[in-house]
């Protein structure tokens, strides 16, 4: 979790990313961040985070991003 | 048929009256056969590629379907003897059948697309010179990009198990066919409408009257705006005018296309409401946007998250891309990890280009958005630093400086759309920095491009209410919604305003440039 | 609460379809100024009934017989269900609606329209339009205004599905708002009588002078839709036992060709009709061309109309045994007020002149 904060902080500073439940509802994600982001997390988690799993609900919030990677890799 | 035909409302209307008086579990079937009424109206010949795509969505998904149920069942049954690995292997295997599945469908569907597309690349390039050329004619023959691209998102939603293949033949053939969308979208997920297109509707009198009031709305944007300044449209695409005549048909074509599109989308979406159905929207008043990545969000939603979804997606991450993105971060630095995005953008602006049409103009307009994108992205940092210098974010003023110079780069970009031969959209750009007749806003070319002064009255009067009824939307929401709360007199009294501005005004029906015939000479 | 927003519903639809009505009306070509044939086919409603002979035809009929003079001298009761350049079909159509009003011993049809075999044939679409208005606009709702509405559309009002807008004109007339005249408010709900009994009068002279040679045709031959249409009215007028009249207006233009007249007199033989080609008759009748036309040989005016149809009625007489009402006191009542009508016009229109 700790790491995934990381990726998140280095892309919008600005943001409060343990908190922040509507991150894709509220605009403050685009597509290019969350396609960053799964770059990010393959290099760093080494998995895979395939395409149909790219919904708003798995990256509305930290939480949820990090839960959808400890499914995959539970996998 | 056309959407702004007396046929069309008609056919509407019976419809409506039907669709509220049968009983509710009928409802779905109605809407079926209407949509395949509505399909043969156009002409029978069509009527093959419909069946065709429908026929071979429903084989492929029901293919898929059986092959994930038996797939489940036995990882289900086995869960005790099977080891993870063996699991995996298992799965795996299982989704390489479905993948010959799926390529099979989107082969055949795409390909038939394909040819279709180059059939029409004559036509187009004829229609362009003779000055014929409509933006929504590019989905004919009968909304065929928009219903196949519908179909193939169901189909990949099935292979990747978002959602379940629908068992009803019946079913599937009104999702792809359900006739309000089928001219021009927009292009809904499988997901989202179908449910809503099989559920019992109950008579909502406020749904009803919300989507003719849209519906009306759509009209005034189409016939009183969009085919009135047609004319001046066509006249200045004439290879005289360059410079300002060329940018003012920037702007022009930017009002054409805004009512033409938006128009027939509010008379899609509001036909939909009256039904009972919520169909995606397709705008949120694109022209305010200040920058491209905003105004993609913001025009055409369905076709961008369609390409999002099922084009830009897979590529940025699949297996390659995300090794690209390791060595790319290596190498190059900061630039590099942004280099699979880039790749996969370009790759997704292509086929946006080619969805509208084969020739070279439409690779050129969706290279051209690519490249803004990309480089306001490349240059964001630097816009942070210098907003941030002179404090620019917090002025009023700069917002709309902001909104005015998306629109002007946008009106560049779009009207790629008119010139066929890239060689001609190059030298009018051209000729914007070569050629300052400003002479033509006042010496009387403006009364030569097949409008009169009450045209320009009247559109400049349609601009205005637009841009205002835009504007309260913007800030405050739905019009509809504000109008209900108003006593019921005052508010029909300013749909029936509306509706006499759109009969008296419109642009339609016989004898429209030659008005003044009852009174010519015998 | 809920009765009471239903209540208004209902009030608001119906106060805004009578102003659309009522823009309807307003946004109508009045047809009472500079353009008055246009108003011809709608005043036959009001003269309806109790006619023994109805003409039916193009310009050639409303401008070249006086339904007067008639009366005046024979006591024929008699009326023309005129309009510029009607197709034959129209013709057709007409007849079929007069039928339903009055059935008259004799019904006079003018053949030059057998040259027209579709609304595509007659050149210019867009007056072809505004010359389908001016009959089919004028024509009460029945399926005769139906079925010659789907016959006489041309290509560019099939495109707009036009027949919705002689339905509801306003989707036709819509864009009349920026040219409306005082005409158009005066004559909103009352509109007067341009003709007398159908005939359009004309006062002025311009004599005819030299003749124009037309080229020659390829082919003479009527087309096929003209002679079906006919064939439909010879069948029509023996169901209701009336006779059937052909003639051909002593018009000198548009020319009617030797070998037009020759398919007219071999038709007339083989159904058993009477055809008169008045063109032959011009002597008999006493038209002179330097008094009695009033553009040049294409029409005449009310000095040649009046001779015509004293001409014509003998023939009518004669020959189809038309009966003399003038002994009949009801008869005569409507008539003498139609006869004061026509005077008083004629003195206006020639002071005028």
């Amino acid at each position: 979790m700790e790491k995934l904060l990381e990726i998140l902080d280095e892309l919008h500073p600005d943001v409060d990313f343990e908190t922040e439940e509507h991150l894709i509802d509220n605009k403050i994600l685009d597509s290019f961040d969350i396609v960053t982001i799964v770059a990010e997390i393959d290099a760093e988690y080494d998995v895979a985070i395939p395409a149909e799993e790219l919904i708003p609900e798995n990256f509305n919030s930290a939480k949820a991003l990090y839960a959808l990677v400890e499914k995959l890799m539970d996998e | 048929m056309q959407i702004t035909s007396f046929g069309f409302l008609l056919f509407a209307a019976v419809l409506l009256v039907a669709y509220y008086l049968i009983p509710k579990k009928g409802q779905w079937i109605l809407l079926l056969a209407a949509s395949y009424c509505f399909y043969l109206w156009a002409g029978i010949e069509y009527l093959g590629f419909i069946l065709l795509t429908t026929v071979s969505t429903y084989a492929a998904t029901m293919a898929m379907a059986a092959n994930q149920e038996k797939q489940a069942k036995y990882l289900a049954e086995n869960k005790q003897t099977l080891s993870r690995e063996e699991r995996k292997a298992y799965k795996a295997k299982g989704k390489r059948v479905n993948r010959v599945y799926l390529i099979a469908c989107l082969v055949l569907n795409f390909g038939i697309l394909a040819v279709c597309k180059a059939l029409l690349i004559e036509p187009f390039k004829a229609a362009a010179s003779a000055g014929t050329f409509s933006f929504l004619s590019l989905g004919l023959p009968l909304g065929i990009s928009f219903y196949m691209f519908q179909s193939m998102g169901y189909a990949v939603d099935v292979y990747r198990q978002t959602c379940a293949a629908e068992k009803n033949p019946l079913k599937l053939a009104l999702f792809v066919s359900f006739f309000p969308q089928l001219i021009q979208g927009p292009i809904s997920k499988f997901g989202q409408l179908a449910p809503q297109l099989y559920s019992p509707k109950k008579f909502d009198g406020k749904q009803l009257s919300f989507g003719l009031q849209r519906m009306l709305w759509g009209y005034f944007k189409k016939l009183v705006i969009a085919d009135r300044i047609a004319a001046a449209v066509i006249t200045l695409r004439g290879p005289e005018h360059t410079g300002v005549s060329f940018f003012i048909l920037t702007v022009f074509y930017a009002v054409q296309i805004y009512g033409d599109f938006t128009g027939g989308i509010d008379v899609t979406v509001g036909l939909a409401q009256a039904l009972g159905i919520k169909l995606p929207e397709n705008f949120i008043r694109p022209y305010f946007s200040k920058n491209i990545a905003e105004y993609w969000r913001r025009w055409h939603i369905s076709l961008g998250e369609w390409m999002k979804d099922y084009i830009f997606y897979p590529i940025s991450v699949s297996q390659p891309m995300l090794k690209l993105s390791k060595a790319a971060r290596k190498n190059l630095g900061a630039f590099g990890k942004r280099l699979p995005v880039y790749v996969a953008s370009i790759a997704t602006w292509f086929v946006t280009g080619i969805w509208h049409g084969l020739t070279p103009n439409f690779v050129l307009w969706g290279m051209l958005n690519c490249f803004f994108i990309v480089l306001s992205e490349e240059c964001s940092g630097l816009y942070e630093k210098f907003h941030g210098r002179f404090h620019l974010k917090e002025k009023k003023w700069y917002g709309g400086f902001e909104i005015a110079r998306m629109f002007i780069l946008m009106n560049l970009i779009r009207i790629v759309d008119l010139f066929p031969n890239v060689g001609d959209y190059f030298s009018r750009i051209g000729s914007l920095f070569t050629k300052f007749n400003f002479h033509v806003l006042w010496d009387g070319t403006m009364m030569k491009l097949g409008l009169t002064a009450l045209d320009y009255i009247i559109l400049a009067g349609g601009i205005v209410l637009m841009f205002t009824i835009s504007l309260i939307q913007e800030k405050k929401g739905s019009i509809r919604e504000l109008l209900w709360q108003k006593n019921p007199v005052v508010r029909y009294a300013l749909i029936f305003a509306l509706l006499v501005i759109v009969l008296l005004m419109g642009n339609y029906g016989v004898g429209y440039n030659a008005s003044a015939f009852i009174y010519n000479a015998f | 609460m809920k009765k009471k927003s239903i209540f208004t519903l209902c009030a608001c639809l119906a106060v805004c379809l009578a102003l659309l009505w009522l823009l309807q009306a307003l946004l109508m070509p009045k047809y009472m100024g500079s353009v008055k044939e246009g108003a011809l086919i709608g005043e036959y409603y009001d003269n309806a009934g109790n006619n023994d002979v109805v003409f039916i035809g193009d310009c050639e009929v409303y401008e070249n017989f006086s339904p007067i003079t008639m009366w005046e001298e024979y006591g024929i009761t008699s009326i023309i269900r005129g309009s510029p350049q009607q197709l034959i079909w129209q013709s057709y159509y007409l007849m079929e609606e007069t039928f339903q009003y009055e059935t008259p011993k004799v019904m006079v049809f003018n053949v030059l329209s057998m040259k027209y075999d579709t609304p595509q044939s007659t050149g210019d679409q867009t007056q072809r339009e505004a010359y389908n208005r001016m009959t089919l606009d004028g024509m009460r709702w029945s399926g005769s205004k139906w079925n010659s509405i789907q016959a006489s559309m041309t290509e560019e009002e099939k495109q707009w599905q036009g027949q919705w807008s002689y339905l509801f004109p306003l989707l036709r007339y819509h864009d009349r708002w920026s040219q409306l005249t005082g005409e158009d408010f005066q004559y909103l709900f009352k509109k007067d009588q341009v003709s007398d009994n159908g005939y359009l009068m004309q006062t002025g002279v311009k004599p005819f002078e030299d003749e124009h040679i037309q080229p020659p045709l390829v082919d003479y031959t009527f087309g096929e839709n003209s002679y079906y249409y006919l064939d439909k009215m010879v069948e029509l007028c023996k169901q209701h036992g009336t006779q059937l009249v052909l003639i051909k207006a002593p018009s000198l233009y548009p020319v009617w060709w030797d070998e037009w007249d020759q398919q007219m007199v071999e038709y007339a033989e083989k159904h058993g009709l009477l055809y008169v080609n008045l063109l032959e008759k011009q002597e008999e009748i006493g038209i002179d061309w330097s008094q009695d036309t009033y553009d040049a040989g294409l029409h005449l005016n009310v000095y040649g109309a009046e001779k015509l149809a004293s001409y014509f009625g003998k023939i009518l007489v004669e020959e189809c045994g038309v009966a003399d009402h003038r002994g009949d006191a009801e008869i005569s009542t409507v008539w003498a007020e139609k006869v004061k009508t026509y005077y008083q016009r004629k003195e206006a229109l020639q002071a005028q002149s």
